[in-house]
């Protein structure tokens, strides 16, 4: 195959998920793992290391698939293979963690459904190399990961005064803010985490795009989405 | 037990699916198309209708297959991916049937479904009645997993209706710069998740059950 003149160094992929296209802070992609298992630090650890497992695993195989899956039938087979890993990983997990799968439950089969994946097996591993795809599936999993412990240091911090289960303040008698552990906490810390990420991306390049709707554009689905055809996206 | 009993032990789940157990307010299911169509009323219904339709019918297949032929097989870790084929199979029948069959219901609704297939909400569900279902045989069979799965899915339609209402008076704030859009967006959610903390106990109580 003949080189591609856009085609990034295998650096530029790597840092560019972890930053410049963090998965949860600036495509938000996979937004509902992000809020449910971010209540504490070794949680959202453990959910973005079996993320970032699935994500370099089905990105590879994606990748080297590519030229064999007939374009019809990609989103059914993408599924199939994304599927496949995610349930090698709920195995491993079940017999070399319990602790962690009992924290997870249902959030870590639904990795299948994580936008993320699809999103990258459609928008990356489909269109490139074996290699790239791989880095480039360890660089959404890091961000992802990167992102999900962020929050879940915040919320533990907040929510149950300690961090990875070591006690902080609240041996003191200062009493935690339990909202931050409750659902209403998770979707306050994430928005505060993006309106802080916009304001930092518009500190350093004002003309750079800020998040600022959830748009169609951004959907993993996007490419074979009936509105977009209908020309119904809202976006 | 009496009909009474069966009865409101069918009603207990249903509501506590709307309003404990609100998937999208406390499970963290269904986030995408929640704050991704929810800008519109119109827009906001038609999914929501959609979302319940897909759920309804992904339980009523998934939890047969599951019981009667990967449990007795001893094929239980293929869970997820046998149900999220199903799921997958069964939005394009959908699809096709009512493009085929009700083409106005399909103007309507049709241009949600693609988007369903992703839905972790149903995916979701579907894994959640089996998993109740092996904890306790005796009280939850089918028909508690199909009202489990309708409640879901009504509970889906009640937060996205609320949530649209949210976001049309949000239009029309004057909202700091570095929080429009979908940070603030993300407030209004969280403020409607501490309203919704209010109903644990509510159907308990309400129904009279310790």
């Amino acid at each position: 195959m003949a080189k591609d003149p856009n085609q990034k160094s295998l650096g530029t992929i790597f840092t560019r998920g972890i930053i410049a296209e963090n998965p949860v802070l600036r495509l938000i992609l996979g937004t509902c793992p992000t809020l449910a298992v971010s209540t504490g630090a070794f949680n959202a650890l453990g959910m973005g290391a079996a993320a970032t497992v699935v994500l370099i695993c089905s990105n590879i195989v994606i990748s080297a698939l590519r030229n064999v899956i007939p374009d019809k039938v990609r989103i059914p087979a993408y599924i199939t293979i994304i599927a496949g890993f995610v349930t090698i990983i709920q195995m491993l997990v079940k017999g070399f963690l319990p602790s962690l799968d009992s924290a997870l439950g249902v959030y870590l089969p639904l990795i299948v459904v994580n936008c993320i994946i699809l999103g990258r097996a459609e928008m990356f591993a489909s269109k490139n190399r074996v290699l790239a795809s791989a880095v480039d599936g360890l660089g959404m999993g890091v961000g992802f990961t990167a992102a999900l412990l962020a929050m879940g240091i915040i919320r533990e911090i907040l929510g149950a005064g300690s961090i990875f289960g070591l006690e902080l303040y609240t041996r003191w008698g200062i009493p935690s803010m339990i909202i931050f552990i409750l659902p209403a906490g998770g979707f306050f810390v994430y928005g505060m985490l993006i309106a802080l990420v916009n304001q930092i991306t518009r500190k350093k390049n004002p003309k750079a795009t800020i998040i600022e709707e959830f748009s169609c554009a951004k959907c993993p689905m996007h490419d074979s989405c009936t509105k977009v055809e209908q020309k119904e996206c809202e976006k | 037990m009496s009909a009474g009993l069966v009865i409101k032990g069918l009603v207990a789940i249903f509501l506590t699916a709307i309003l404990n157990d609100n998937y999208i307010l406390s499970k963290f299911l269904g986030i995408c198309p929640f704050l991704g169509v929810s800008k519109k009323l119109n827009t906001a219904v038609g999914m929501s209708a959609a979302v319940i339709f897909v759920m309804l019918l992904a339980t009523a297949v998934t939890w047969p297959i599951f019981m009667y032929i990967l449990l007795p097989l001893g094929l239980e870790y293929l869970e997820t991916v046998v149900f999220i084929l199903i799921i997958a199979f069964l939005v394009q029948l959908v699809e096709i049937v009512m493009k085929k069959y009700m083409p106005p219901l399909y103007n309507s609704l049709g241009v949600y479904l693609p988007l369903i297939t992703t839905n972790c909400a149903v995916l979701g569900v579907a894994m959640n009645v089996i998993t109740s279902t092996l904890d306790d045989p005796a009280s939850f069979g089918y028909l508690e997993s199909l009202v489990n799965a309708f409640g879901a899915g009504i509970g889906f339609l009640v937060a996205m209706v609320l949530f649209a209402g949210i976001r049309g008076k949000l239009e029309t704030c004057d909202i700091p710069k570095t929080l429009k859009g979908l940070p603030i967006t993300l407030v209004a959610a969280s403020l409607l998740a501490v309203s919704f903390i209010a109903f644990s106990g509510v159907v308990n109580g309400m129904l009279g059950i310790s």
